[in-house]
């Protein structure tokens, strides 16, 4: 999350969702010598962009697409939180390289969202994030729930990318322009997501033995937090309607063909018999959350808690 | 954490070379190797390891036990030997009078 100093128009760093502080900048300024490959740090939407036309004053939220935001943002820093966790524990180096990335894509969606629906309550993204309570939150139970094996973070990892492709594809159209210029940036990425975990549902499911056990397992195990990230409200009815926002009804038969498509290339589908498996009845969207949530924010906000106004 | 880290270990993935391309018209450098268990998902560890800063435009891999390469020991004689062969650069030879832009 970004520093106090953001109050200076003049500061940038690059945290939009890489491993790439540092680098900033060394294609350009020629010294491309001492890289095989020429690095360049790209023009994509960057939270501090926002942060500056807020404090300019040239965008400012309605209340309905604060929360609208609010939701979105905390799907993805949750996300970003559980998947930081795997850095130095994947499987694979590589396979922590990737893990990495995909949580700190999810960090640098949740950072713009969270940055924008702030504006709206005079709050900064770190607000948000560190000094919000857990009712607080409007996160979906998936999101928070627990990494278990490397089967059952595919699993999550897998339905949420299907899920935030649909959705982003779609905000990329929102009537609300800082809305859809965060989609257009994240669906690139989130498009990245998608292929990397499908491709590790193939793997695992066609695999070994105990591979597909697991691939399985996981499936059973998070299946039942996908109908809430489709469930329709009164929020999301009245953004639909404005054409900010999406109703997260309409989203779901392309999720299904896709998904469908990739399970039953694996050979999963008929095992799993998705349908058969009951739903829980969610509630994340109003701060009704699992007994998961809780621990999480503990270990993400102590630090911030305990020294609040302290940069890093 | 469940993470069977001993079981993953049993068979090791393989090793692969990466080689980028910068931007079109250039040719592919090696990049460095990674670790992948097959070709599909070597060229998606490349992308998270060597192109995450707009580095590249393509990328190869190639299984490192396909590339033959020359020992690293035996710089003398493979790399050397042209030492003192003058000849062999241009500059060795003197200009010709009336040649202009050389």
């Amino acid at each position: 999350m970004s520093t106090p100093e953001t109050s200076n128009p003049d500061f940038a760093i690059e945290g939009h969702g890489d491993i790439s502080v540092g680098v900033r900048g060394a294609g350009a300024s020629g010294d491309g010598s001492a890289s095989a490959t020429r690095i360049t740090p790209g023009n994509a939407l960057r939270p501090e962009d926002i942060a500056l036309e807020i404090r300019k004053g040239q965008v400012k939220p309605t209340k309905d697409v604060a929360e609208y935001a609010l939701r979105i943002g905390d799907d993805g820093l949750i996300l970003a939180q559980r998947l930081g966790h795997w850095i130095s524990r994947a499987p694979e180096l590589e396979e922590d390289v990737a893990l990495g990335n995909i949580a700190l894509d999810q960090l640098g969606h949740a950072r713009s969202f969270l940055t924008y629906a702030g504006a709206a309550w005079d709050k900064s993204e770190d607000d948000l994030a560190y000094f919000r309570r857990e009712h607080e939150f409007r996160s979906a139970h998936l999101f928070e729930q627990p990494n278990g094996d490397f089967a059952v973070t595919i699993a999550r990892q897998f339905i949420v990318s299907y899920y935030q492709f649909e959705l982003y594809k779609r905000l990329t159209g929102s009537t609300d322009a800082t809305i859809a210029a965060i989609a257009a940036k994240a669906l690139k990425e989130v498009d990245y997501h998608r292929d990397h975990s499908a491709q590790w549902v193939l793997r695992l499911a066609g695999g070994t033995e105990e591979s597909r056990r697991r691939i399985v397992q996981a499936f059973r195990l998070v299946w039942p937090y996908v109908e809430e990230l489709f469930e329709d409200d009164e929020l999301t009815a009245r953004l639909a309607e404005s054409g900010a926002g999406v109703q997260p009804s309409s989203l779901r038969a392309d999720f299904d063909q896709l998904t469908g498509e990739i399970l039953s290339e694996a050979g999963l589908d008929e095992e799993l018999n998705l349908e058969r498996i009951p739903q829980s009845l969610g509630g994340g969207r109003q701060g009704k959350h699992s007994e998961h949530l809780g621990y999480l924010l503990a270990e993400m906000q102590v630090l911030a808690r305990e020294h609040p106004g302290a940069s890093w | 954490m469940t993470t069977p880290a001993n079981e993953s270990h049993e068979t090791p993935w393989s090793l692969w070379e990466v080689f980028v391309r910068s931007s079109r018209g250039l040719s592919h450098v090696h990049a460095g190797s990674l670790h992948a268990p097959d070709a599909a998902m070597a060229l998606r560890n490349a992308r998270d390891l060597y192109t995450r800063r707009n580095e590249g435009v393509s990328i190869w891999v190639v299984p490192a036990d396909a590339i033959s390469s020359s020992d690293p020991d035996s710089k003398g004689s493979f790399f050397e030997s042209p030492q003192g062969k003058d000849y062999r650069h241009a500059t060795y030879y003197t200009k010709s009078e009336g040649v202009k832009h050389l």
